[in-house]
Parts: C-alpha cells; structure tokens; sequence
C-alpha cells in the first residue's frame, strides 16, 4: 500500500485541563482520496481537523498532543506558516478578504506569503486557480470587484480557488457547505470529486447524504472519539459499531 | 377570559403613557444642544465673512477705532486657524501610529496581564483632567525647551489624543470576526502580514472614524494649550515659537473688552469644524459597516 499523506497518531486536543475534545485518534489518511468526518455536533470533528494546519496554536490555552504525520513528518514540532503552505484550509462560513478585488483574494496567499510574482504569472494563476473551481466563466469580467459582491456559493468556490492556488498537498474543508443552499451545494461537490485527482481532502460534515456522496473513506466521530474509520460505502451499508449504525441511521444526532 | 375590557383599557392607557412620557424625556436631551447651535449660529453668522477666516486677529486698539467709528471689527481668526492646524496635524501623525499600533496589540493579546494593565492606564489617562496635562506638558516641554511654543501645544494634544485612539482601535479590531485572521493565517501568512494586509484594511473604516472623533474632541481643548502654545496675535508657521489656536483665541477675545464681538464668530467657526468632522466620521462608519 502507498504510504498515507496524513497520521494520526494517539491525537488528543483539550480546550481546558479536564475535558478532552479530541481523544487518542489514531487513523491515516489515503493520498488523492476524500475522507469525510461525521458526528454529532461537539463531536470534536471539527476540532480534529483544525489540528493538521495548526489553527490551535493561535489559542495558547488549547494543548494538541499526539503525533500528525504529514508525509512522514510530524507537523506537530514544525513551524506554522510552513505547515499551513502545505495544508490549505476552507472554513464553514465563506471567507473572502472584504477588502481585497476578486483577483487579489485569489493571490491573496502569495501576497501573504511575501511571495512576488511577474504579471503574467499572477494572471495564470488567477485563471487557472477559478478555472479549477469553475468560476472563471462567471467572473472573468468582473475581477476586479470586490470579493465580498459574489454570491455565497461563488465566495465558497473562490475561497477553494484561493486554498488551490498555493498547491497545497491537502485541502481541510470544515463543513464548507452548511451555509449554502442545494444547489450552491451541488456544485460544490461536483468540484470536490474532480479536485481528487490533485489534493487530498479531509471534510467535516454533518450531512451524511454529502458524505456518502463524495468520500471514499469516513470517520465517525462521537464524544471525541473516533469510534469507526473506513470505506464510506462499507460503513453506510453495515457498520460494525452500534453508535454509528445509530447515527447512520438517524437514531442519534 | 379573566382579562375584562376595563382591565384591558387600563394597561393600554399606561402602556400609552409610558410612552408619552419617554419621547418627552428623549425631546428635552435635544434642547440644550439645539439652544447652543441656534445662540451661536445667531450670534456668530454676522461676524462670518471671507475676511474673518483668512486675517489674523486685530489689535486691541484697531478693534477699538473701528467701534468707534461704528464699523465691524476688522480682521478674524486665520491665526488660531493655522495654528491649530499645525498643532493637530503634528499630535495626530505622531498619535495615530502610536495609538493604531498599541490598540492593536491590546485587541490581539487581550488576556495578557500586561495589555490588561496597558488598557487600564490608558482609560485613566482618558479621564485625567485636561488641565493637569497642560501643566505637565509645560514642566516636560516648555520648561526644558525654554519657552511656549507650537510643539508643546502639539505634545499636549498628543497625550489627549492617544488613549481616544487607542481604545477605539481596540474596539475594532475586537469586533473584526475571528474567521478573517484565521482564513489569512490558513493561508500561510506570518501575524505581521495577516494584520497589514487583511486584518488592519478591513478594519481601516473604524480606525479612521476614531481618529477623527479624536481630533474632534481635542480641536476645542483650551486648557492645556494655555500652559504650551500660549498664543499669538500673527499667522504663524514656525513651530518652536507661541502660536495661536481657536479655542485660545476665543479665551483672548473673552478678556479684551475691545475684541469681545468676536467671540461668536471664532466659536461657530470652531462648532462647525467639530461637526463637520463628527459628521464625516458618522457617514464614514456607516458606509464601512455595509
């Protein structure tokens, strides 16, 4: 088997001394695959998933112990700002930087990485960037606009375009769609399954017909625990644990 | 039903009352304000002209021929203009930086014992008197430099200044929503960069409106300017020397019986700067908030 792009191993993060968001997660995370995590809310899915870029040391009451391996390294003794190049992020509510015209949201990594490029360049980028997201067409002639003027799905896509731009080898998604409608969702998702072939993601969700739909492997999640992990269309047909069969079935949530 | 029509009738009555009773009290705040505009406004329109804002203040014996010969007061203000002028500009281009920057951190490590001491202070320093920082200012800056001048005036409009900047950096930055550092962070980016460049622009609108809400409270400060600037009867750019300001004009004015005519007209010019500048910062922050 190929070697896993991300291990977890023993995870734990608490958000004050007594209680354990994250509980001893051990599980590895397959290259070019979509991995969903599912649970009830306070599961600490979300909590799980802002640990492999690091987002928790910007809170220093929050202690992430454990071991993440991101292609065999531990991003744990690592430097934030080279872990989060590698390890892009879309959040749940959609982010463009309101002060920032279309095309600069776009390079707004390189621009915050202290990164100069040649014109030509930038404008590669940029269409490559929303043509992978299926934005181009929709806003080719408007880049300059603010970012903030776009539709919530379109600002979803383009925060994708964003993340995309700097190459990351994983894409954390924490429940990119829970603001969107169906249709703005759809669209979404049909992106995610092509972006397979160039990024690995990890999506928090907590719509298990998403999950079902587009990850080939899943995590269940419950009172920090990771109580399943497996092929998302084994787990959906019969899981081995009752708590997922419960959840899965609509009998817990 | 329990509730019967005259019950009914009696709880609409006070509800009606009650309501009566509150516009009156919001009616009466408005009084006093609109009594100082219309005083000064009346009084003050007559003396306004080109002239009053652009010739320096008049002599006392000028201003007296003139009465007596039953014309208006020649000259005007345009002293006290460029003197508070210079001094605000000089206070505000050392006051924004130092009150953006600390306003900042205190925002960013709120929990930190230090910015909690630092943000104390700084509401202290908000309510000292005006007048105490006046004298200060003179033992720290006139007394060493040998003399008043339009850089003590400035240093002492300075310390005014800070901590009304300070805090309402602070308060904006505070309410910036978590999700923009984090989105900016996600990307890569060190703190420094994510505040220059996403962070501090998108807060730029509320920064602003404090600065100038800042200026405006300061624009009328007399006390503190009496122990620095002293004031002076030209139009006066160099800064080492007295010069003139508004608000110290109109205390001038006050005790020369031959210029007191000229009161109203340095204080309306002085009230609509202020709410010029109040206006413009209201306008500011409610397009930013859009």
């Amino acid at each position: 088997m190929e070697k896993p792009i991300i291990e977890f191993k023993d995870v734990c993060v608490s958000y004050t001394r007594n209680t354990m968001a994250v509980k001893n997660v051990s599980a590895a995370v397959e290259r070019n695959s979509i991995t969903a995590i599912m649970g009830p809310s306070g599961c600490g899915k979300s909590t799980l998933l802002r640990a492999v870029n690091l987002m928790h040391s910007l809170y220093p009451n929050i202690k992430v112990d454990g071991e993440i391996l991101l292609n065999g390294q531990n991003i744990l003794a690592m430097e934030p700002i080279e872990v989060r190049r590698k390890v892009g992020m879309v959040f749940q509510r959609p982010t463009p930087f309101p002060t920032m015209s279309i095309y600069e949201n776009v390079l707004a990594g390189f621009s915050l990485n202290g990164i100069g490029l040649p014109r030509s360049e930038k404008e590669e980028i940029v269409e490559h960037s929303l043509r992978s997201v299926a934005l181009w067409d929709e806003v080719k002639d408007v880049l300059n606009k603010k970012g903030t003027f776009l539709s919530g799905g379109q600002q979803q896509r383009l925060c994708i375009a964003r993340a995309l731009a700097l190459k990351p080898d994983v894409l954390l998604l924490d429940e990119p769609t829970s603001a969107l409608d169906p249709i703005a969702t759809k669209h979404i998702e049909e992106l995610l399954l092509q972006l397979k072939n160039d990024v690995t993601m990890l999506i928090v969700t907590h719509n298990m017909g998403q999950a079902m739909r587009i990850s080939q492997r899943s995590m269940f999640m419950y009172l920090g625990e990771l109580v399943e992990y497996g092929d998302t269309a084994q787990m959906f047909a019969a899981a081995t644990d009752e708590r997922t069969k419960a959840y899965l079935t609509g009998k817990m949530g | 039903m329990l509730v019967n029509g005259m019950k009914m009738k009696s709880r609409l009555l006070r509800d009606r009352m009650c309501f009566i009773l509150v516009c009156t009290f919001a009616a009466l705040t408005a009084v006093p304000l609109l009594a100082i505009l219309g005083e000064v406004f009346v009084r003050g329109c007559t003396q306004f002209s080109w002239d009053f804002i652009t010739e320096p203040t008049p002599t006392a014996l000028k201003a007296m021929m003139a009465m007596r010969a039953g014309d208006a007061i020649p000259g005007g203000i345009a002293n006290g203009i460029v003197g508070s002028l210079i001094m605000l500009g000089m206070a505000a281009a050392v006051a924004v930086p130092v009150g953006v920057l600390c306003g900042v951190y205190l925002a960013e490590n709120s929990k930190k014992r230090f910015a909690v001491v630092v943000s104390y202070l700084s509401d202290l320093l908000q309510g000292t008197p005006s007048v105490i920082i006046g004298m200060i200012t003179y033992v720290w800056v006139v007394v060493p430099m040998k003399g008043y001048s339009a850089i003590a005036g400035s240093v002492a409009l300075f310390i005014m200044m800070l901590p009304l900047i300070i805090r309402s950096t602070e308060e904006t930055m505070k309410i910036l929503p978590a999700s923009l550092k984090e989105a900016g962070l996600a990307l890569g980016g060190n703190n420094a960069r994510v505040m220059l460049k996403v962070q501090l622009p998108a807060a730029f609108g509320g920064i602003f409106t404090g600065v100038l809400l800042a200026v405006s409270r300061v624009v009328g400060e007399t006390a503190p300017l009496i122990f620095t600037a002293l004031g002076c009867s030209m139009v006066r750019w160099e800064i080492d020397k007295p010069i003139a300001a508004v608000p110290l004009l109109i205390w001038e004015f006050f005790n020369d019986p031959n210029l007191q005519e000229l009161i109203w007209g340095a204080s309306l010019f002085l009230l609509l700067f202020v709410l010029c500048l109040n206006i413009t910062a209201k306008y500011l922050a409610k397009k930013w908030n859009k």
